[in-house]
């Protein structure tokens, strides 16, 4: 009896155990996307500036964009982007983005964005750059791409990845966004990663996405902190063409509102470096 | 100064052991090495004070209205057992109509450089606002104060954030807390302030701090030889949700700077002395960092004492003066509200105490308790000194008030004298001795002085040698 009696309670530890396995199955094969991460390894550098070269930026990499755009590059943001070196200049190792609250041609900030359109565009890969934050209240400073289709298709239909997004006066958090069409403007998928007891205006960060068919990885410093995938877009998937980078200070616009009193000017961008890689 | 002495040693001290570790040794410092150094211990308060004697809490003093019974603890705390418990008085509390005082290492002190802020919980029984919450105030030195001023509370347990402008200063701060509670807010409700989880941290989500004296203006003071300080520290962070947050500094944590030294200089301890005329523009950073706002010093040079008094002391009832004894005195500047805006700025030049007013329009002095039998007495007598040039329409007007039978201001019966002086009658930068023959018939209970400036331009003055005597 005693004997037996053992055999059956250990049946039934046995049984419990091969649900309890059973149910981990069914969760780790039925989990949300955002949970899952597609590894692929992106080794081979592709486009690389480390802003060793004081002055302008190299000029077979960088172009720019100049002006106020169309309503405040459809922002309405308040800066006129200039070329000047008052507002970009490679110097002591890094790419220094500056806005500055100046009258010049009818704005009254000045500032900068650089762009890498037809001169490195890039389908798929690893692109990081790293950078110290600017701050205060009406300051967005962005690290992005845009569809190399943009000036055919037009926007959102060239798709747009934004690998970083900063509101000057939420020092503490980041957001990395896809926009296509359907899912654009005030409703991109989008995240936002936050620093713990840390800020991004005080230190370089490095901030990158892992991009390959279907899937944008996001990742700040050494975690990875989100996954965005065709299903998560509502709408077209638009990510399977060339991008090219843009680097850009903004002031004002609707994402991030008016600067006011407390916001200092200047304000820097720093750019320690850029690097792109594709697969083998 | 003991205090600052002995910070001097420490530091000398740990030069004396680095030096003699490199010259008697050509290796690196061995991993075992480590230099002297005071307490780190973060906590100042959780459930108990941490490392602090029982007799942690030094009130302000009770001399000055500060109520000593309001001090407590509590189980509502925000973690663990207790919190810190404070009853703030009413204004018309027998025991002291505001409360408030600091929580002081009794030992040795701390070192906090590792860390960069002075945190705490804290609640309200109602959303009152709450004068003063800070440290480094240790009623020594209070070199290294910094405060955070009219903090509104919430009913609801809230975290404070007091950033520290320079840790690196902190080698050995005594002053773990320090806060000052009345009941201006409230309507002189009394009410509670639970206070927990003192305790200092190492927080990097706060930065871009920026530093301003005089409140960031560039501000003229005309002065004479001697000390001078510069008040108005103020540094601005950005805190981790982007708001901004004032703290007022002590200026121990500043260096000053002086564009000629020969009329401004400051020493190794940052004393500012102005030591001839001229003038000369003082600055100040922190920490390299150079501070906003200016003082601009318009020095007068030496400071000519008023005459010094001649009449025999038998003869003399003294109100203010260095040579007689002066009768008991309520006070030299009323503050009298709303109207006055005179301010003083007394100064002392080798040991000779000379009153002095800014912002003057009108300014008392009174001695109510007693009053002064002036029935003997032929004449009043004072100094007073206008700096600058006279304006045109210079005017001094001095009232002597009797307070009658009753012995007390107003009531009926008080009668007055009111002699006014014109530009004539005046000197610019040099001193006017004003001789008042006494006409008041009722003159054995006189109690007050009321000195005007008639709507003139007379803005600032000194004074000195305030007497009744008879000839």
């Amino acid at each position: 009896m005693k004997f037996k009696n053992r055999i059956q309670t250990n049946r039934f530890q046995l049984f419990s155990l091969l649900g309890v396995i059973v149910v981990l199955s069914v969760l780790l094969t039925s989990c949300d996307p955002d949970e899952t991460q597609v590894v692929t390894n992106f080794t081979t550098i592709t486009m690389q500036d480390e802003f060793d070269v004081a002055g302008a930026p190299n000029s077979d990499i960088w172009g720019f964009d100049i002006g106020r755009g169309n309503d405040g590059w459809g922002n309405k943001e308040l800066q006129y982007y200039t070329d000047r070196s008052d507002n970009v200049v490679v110097e002591d190792g890094m790419l220094k983005i500056t806005a500055v609250s100046e009258s010049y041609q009818g704005a009254v900030y000045t500032s900068a964005r650089l762009k890498t359109q037809g001169k490195f565009e890039q389908k798929y890969g690893r692109f990081e750059a790293r950078i110290k934050l600017p701050w205060g209240q009406g300051i967005w400073p962005a690290f992005w791409m845009l569809g190399s289709n943009f000036d055919i298709v037009s926007w959102p239909q060239c798709g747009e990845i934004d690998i970083m997004e900063f509101k000057g006066q939420e020092p503490t958090i980041i957001s990395g966004s896809l926009h296509g069409p359907g899912y654009s403007a005030a409703s991109p998928v989008t995240k936002s990663f936050e620093l713990t007891n840390d800020r991004f205006d005080t230190g370089f960060h490095i901030f990158g996405i892992e991009w390959g068919e279907d899937y944008v990885n996001y990742y700040v410093d050494d975690v990875l902190y989100n996954q965005i995938t065709p299903e998560d877009a509502d709408g077209e998937w638009v990510f399977d063409q060339p991008f090219f980078i843009i680097l850009n200070l903004a002031v004002g616009g609707g994402y991030v509102g008016t600067p006011n009193s407390s916001t200092v000017f200047p304000q820097e961008m720093l750019v320690d470096y850029v690097r792109v890689y594709a697969a083998e | 100064m003991k205090k600052f002495k002995f910070i001097s040693y420490f530091t000398f001290a740990i030069v004396g052991l680095l030096t003699t570790a490199l010259v008697s040794c050509e290796r690196e410092f061995s991993e075992d090495i480590t230099l002297a150094t005071f307490p780190t211990i973060p906590e100042v308060f959780t459930d108990n004070p941490v490392n602090l004697t029982d007799e942690f809490f030094i009130s302000f003093d009770p001399a000055d209205g500060a109520n000593v019974n309001g001090f407590d603890t509590d189980n509502d705390a925000y973690r663990g057992t207790q919190a810190i418990k404070i009853d703030v008085p009413a204004p018309n509390d027998p025991d002291g109509g505001f409360i408030g005082g600091i929580f002081l290492d009794r030992g040795e002190g701390r070192n906090l450089t590792e860390y960069t802020a002075l945190t705490f919980w804290a609640k309200g029984s109602t959303t009152a606002s709450v004068g003063l919450f800070g440290f480094g105030t240790d009623f020594i030195a209070d070199k290294y104060a910094v405060s955070l001023n009219e903090i509104t509370l919430s009913t609801a347990w809230r975290k404070y954030i007091i950033p520290m402008p320079d840790p690196s200063k902190l080698v050995q701060e005594k002053g773990m807390f320090i806060f000052s509670a009345g009941t201006e807010s409230t309507g002189d409700l009394g009410y509670s302030i639970w206070i927990d989880e003192i305790r200092f941290e190492k927080l990097n989500t706060f930065a871009q701090a920026r530093t301003s004296i005089l409140g960031g203006e560039d501000v003229t003071r005309q002065v004479y030889n001697g000390e001078l300080v510069v008040d108005g520290v103020q540094q601005t962070v950005n805190l981790g949700d982007g708001s901004e947050l004032v703290v007022n500094i002590a200026s121990g944590y500043l260096d000053f700077h002086t564009s000629d030294p020969t009329v401004v200089q400051i020493d190794a301890q940052g004393k500012i002395m102005v030591v001839a005329e001229g003038t000369a523009t003082i600055t100040a950073s922190l920490n390299g960092v150079e501070a906003t706002g200016s003082l601009i010093v318009e020095s007068k040079g030496e400071f000519i004492p008023a005459p010094t008094p001649t009449q025999d002391a038998a003869n003399v009832i003294s109100i203010y003066s260095d040579e007689y004894t002066n009768v008991n005195i309520d006070f030299y500047n009323g503050f009298w509200q709303p109207y006055q805006t005179t301010t003083s700025a007394d100064i002392e030049v080798n040991g000779d105490n000379i009153l002095g007013y800014e912002n003057f329009n009108f300014v008392g002095h009174q001695f109510s308790d007693p009053t002064v039998d002036a029935t003997s007495m032929t004449h009043l007598h004072m100094d007073i000194l206008i700096p600058g040039a006279l304006p045109s329409n210079a005017k001094f007007i001095v009232t002597i008030k009797d307070f009658g039978a009753n012995g007390a201001d107003g009531g009926g019966d008080d009668k007055t004298q009111k002699v006014t002086l014109l530009s004539s009658q005046l000197k610019g930068d040099a001193w006017t001795t004003i001789d008042i023959p006494l006409t008041l018939s009722q003159r054995s209970k006189v109690g007050q002085f009321i000195f005007e400036n008639g709507g003139s331009a007379v803005t600032n003055l000194y004074m000195d040698n305030v007497y009744f005597y008879k000839q």
